[in-house]
């Protein structure tokens, strides 16, 4: 044990991480530890059993997020995250399953994936970390990178319009939509909070910052003008209709919580439908059904 | 362990096979099926989602193949047995995941009811073409085991077998049909569920903390967990070590994927299935499967209506290939004669394993119908001179 160990209280977020694999990947001044900070703070407060968290990450910077926490962590493939998570939730609906990844991979690649997922209200949280970039592959352009920058495969400039996460969301059936920004840190972690207790297609967008392949190109500074910038152009507004809230390159940034509604989940719908067309034939789903 | 009562249809059926297929699934124990609709496979969800529901499983149809053939796989981390179902350009679409469920060493099962290709190709009609792509359509070496029935009857046996030998090894396993068998309905057989054998997934003994997700035991396997049993696992499609971490060091890729090929491949003796017929003085061995083998059949007793030695050698395992027996036989036949609906595959493997010490004649077929016997008979009869 470190002298450093000896002196200080053990931070609580530490029992929720893999310290072993520490340092992580991520360049100084992102944003993903931030997140990641702020969802172990919502597991400390909001007491979900964390033997039943699951945690199933895409490819990219936030899908290594599986391999930093110490739940039970799933890296699939690029954009894949929400069908394998799909799979864990339908054959043992008791597992607690969340969606860690970003922007290039639930709504490029994946982004079949995300609507259906929506429209069918699988009981899934989704947390999106949007830094604007496929940031992993070296700043490409991604869905969401906002006109006129400059991303490696736009040397002269954007000129793609990118999507507004939360208008498709909600569009496509989720149940709770929000967005925050990582230096929203208190108000993020309340709406991770929340967003374990609600049931059905759950989304968080945040937005966070990529110094190194985004930032630095298009002369926006270092993390630490990130912060100030989502300081001074964020305007928290709940329920403002997720048709005002797209994002530009330095216009406002529109946070809060947009959308908080009530549907059956996918599970409820499937069971009370089989149940009522087949009655006592209905065998519901449960863990006998899992191999022992 | 015999299989659960409650997914077992014991009696004597007129099934297709592709029905026969997922009645094989559920006396497997398969109790999660994902898919999207496919000519000519989609009988098989089709049947699944009517039964389903009366054993205590689940069926999703999903957007898309790379969803249903992911969706399996996070399926099987809850505990379940899995499977999906496909065809031609559906496979191609799984290509993704079976890398991925390699890789992971994640057991599950696909059905291909294979069909003509290439692209969209013959939708309703057959071919044997997919039987390269299972092997080395995804990217990165990897080892997996593809088993063909030839029978609707066999498509119960076999899709059996599938699971069972996904849970021996890890590795996902691969039902070959083609839209013949797939479609042809025959007398199957489902016995008692207490004669069918069933391989529980090995799941490890050891406690969280001592368990390593990719620790090899002495057959290069490792012991399972499930989600939500406490041991905090992590599996990822990168190279990894024991504990499932990442390590991108050449050291690592070497070990891991030695393993992945060595755990199929040493055991490969006891994974092969074969049917051999009047192989002892044969002169000509004919090497076929699906239902190639049926019609090859046919060639066969027209060959030794004229007096030629001809024996057959059915493969039933493509995956990993038999290739001892077969180089066996090579060195006392005169030749090999391999009729296959696609324009020369499994045939790569047949004159892999003769190796030059007999001749390995290709009986061609493009698709969109079986041979004709006589194309069969032509071959064997002009090797035979």
């Amino acid at each position: 044990m470190s002298d450093c160990q000896l002196a200080c209280p053990a931070n609580p977020s530490e029992q929720f991480l893999r310290s072993e694999r520490i340092p992580h990947i991520w360049c100084p001044g992102c944003g993903i530890g931030t997140t990641v900070n702020c969802f172990t703070r919502a597991l400390l407060e909001s007491k979900v059993d964390r033997s039943k968290l699951v945690v199933v990450s895409g490819i990219g910077c936030t899908g290594r997020v599986a391999g930093y926490v110490d739940l039970d962590s799933f890296h699939t493939t690029h954009g894949r995250a929400i069908p394998f998570a799909t799979g864990l939730k339908m054959a043992n609906p008791k597992l607690n399953v969340v969606v860690y990844s970003g922007d290039g991979d639930l709504f490029a690649i994946g982004g079949n994936h995300l609507i259906h997922a929506a429209r069918r209200n699988v009981d899934l949280k989704v947390i999106c970390v949007n830094n604007m970039i496929y940031a992993m592959t070296g700043g490409q352009t991604a869905p969401t990178t906002p006109d006129d920058v400059t991303t490696s495969t736009a040397p002269f400039g954007t000129y793609d319009p990118a999507f507004n996460l939360p208008y498709l969301v909600e569009a496509a059936g989720a149940c709770y939509v929000a967005r925050w920004t990582t230096y929203h840190v208190r108000q993020l972690a309340i709406s991770m909070k929340e967003m374990f207790s609600k049931k059905g297609f759950s989304f968080i967008e945040i937005l966070s910052p990529c110094p190194t392949l985004y930032q630095r190109r298009n002369k926006m500074g270092d993390g630490l003008d990130a912060m100030k910038f989502y300081k001074d152009h964020s305007k928290i507004k709940h329920g403002c209709p997720t048709s005002e809230v797209a994002l530009s390159k330095s216009g406002e940034i529109v946070l809060g919580k947009f959308v908080d509604r009530e549907r059956p989940d996918y599970q409820e719908m499937m069971n009370h439908h089989l149940q009522e067309e087949l009655g006592s034939r209905y065998v519901e789903m449960k863990e006998e059904a899992l191999c022992s | 362990m015999p299989a659960d009562p409650r997914g077992v249809l014991t009696g004597s059926h007129f099934l297709d096979g592709d029905h026969a297929a997922c009645e094989g699934a559920l006396a497997a124990g398969a109790r999660f099926a994902a898919g999207y609709p496919i000519t000519p496979s989609t009988e098989v969800v089709e049947r699944y989602a009517s039964r389903a529901p009366l054993v205590g499983g689940t069926f999703i149809q999903l957007e898309d193949e790379l969803a249903a053939s992911i969706a399996i796989q996070g399926a099987a981390w809850a505990g379940a047995k899995a499977f999906t179902v496909t065809s031609g350009p559906g496979f191609s679409l799984m290509m993704e995941h079976i890398g991925l469920a390699a890789m992971t060493e994640t057991p599950c099962v696909f059905i291909n009811v294979q069909r003509g290709g290439p692209s969209t190709g013959l939708p309703t009609l057959p071919a044997q073409a997919d039987m390269m792509q299972v092997k080395w359509g995804s990217h990165g070496d990897y080892y997996v085991i593809a088993v063909c029935p030839s029978s609707p009857q066999e498509c119960f046996d076999l899709t059996i077998k599938a699971f069972n030998l996904s849970e021996k090894y890890r590795v996902p396993v691969f039902v070959m049909l083609d839209e013949v068998v797939g479609h042809m309905t025959e007398k199957v057989v489902i016995p008692p569920a207490d004669q069918i054998e069933v391989e529980p997934r090995h799941f490890t003994a050891k406690k969280p903390g001592e368990y390593k997700p990719f620790e090899a035991d002495a057959l290069g396997i490792p012991e399972m967990v499930k989600a939500g049993d406490g041991y905090n696992i992590h599996i990822t499609g990168l190279t990894h070590d024991d504990r499932g971490y990442p390590n991108m060091s050449p050291p690592m890729q070497d070990k891991l994927v030695k393993r992945l090929r060595s755990k199929i491949i040493d055991n490969a003796e006891k994974i092969w299935m074969y049917e051999e017929q009047d192989i002892a003085g044969a002169e000509v061995v004919v090497v076929c499967y699906g239902i190639t083998a049926r019609v090859a059949q046919r060639a066969i007793d027209m060959a030794k209506e004229k007096g030629v030695k001809v024996g057959k050698f059915r493969l039933i395992t493509a995956w990993p290939f038999p290739d001892k027996p077969i180089r066996e036989l090579a060195a006392r036949v005169k030749a090999f004669v391999v009729p296959e609906l696609n324009l020369g595959q499994m045939v790569q493997e047949v004159e892999r394993a003769v190796a030059g010490k007999a001749k390995t004649v290709l009986v061609p077929h493009a698709g969109g119908s079986v041979h004709r016997p006589e194309d069969i008979l032509k071959a064997i009869m002009e090797v035979a001179r």
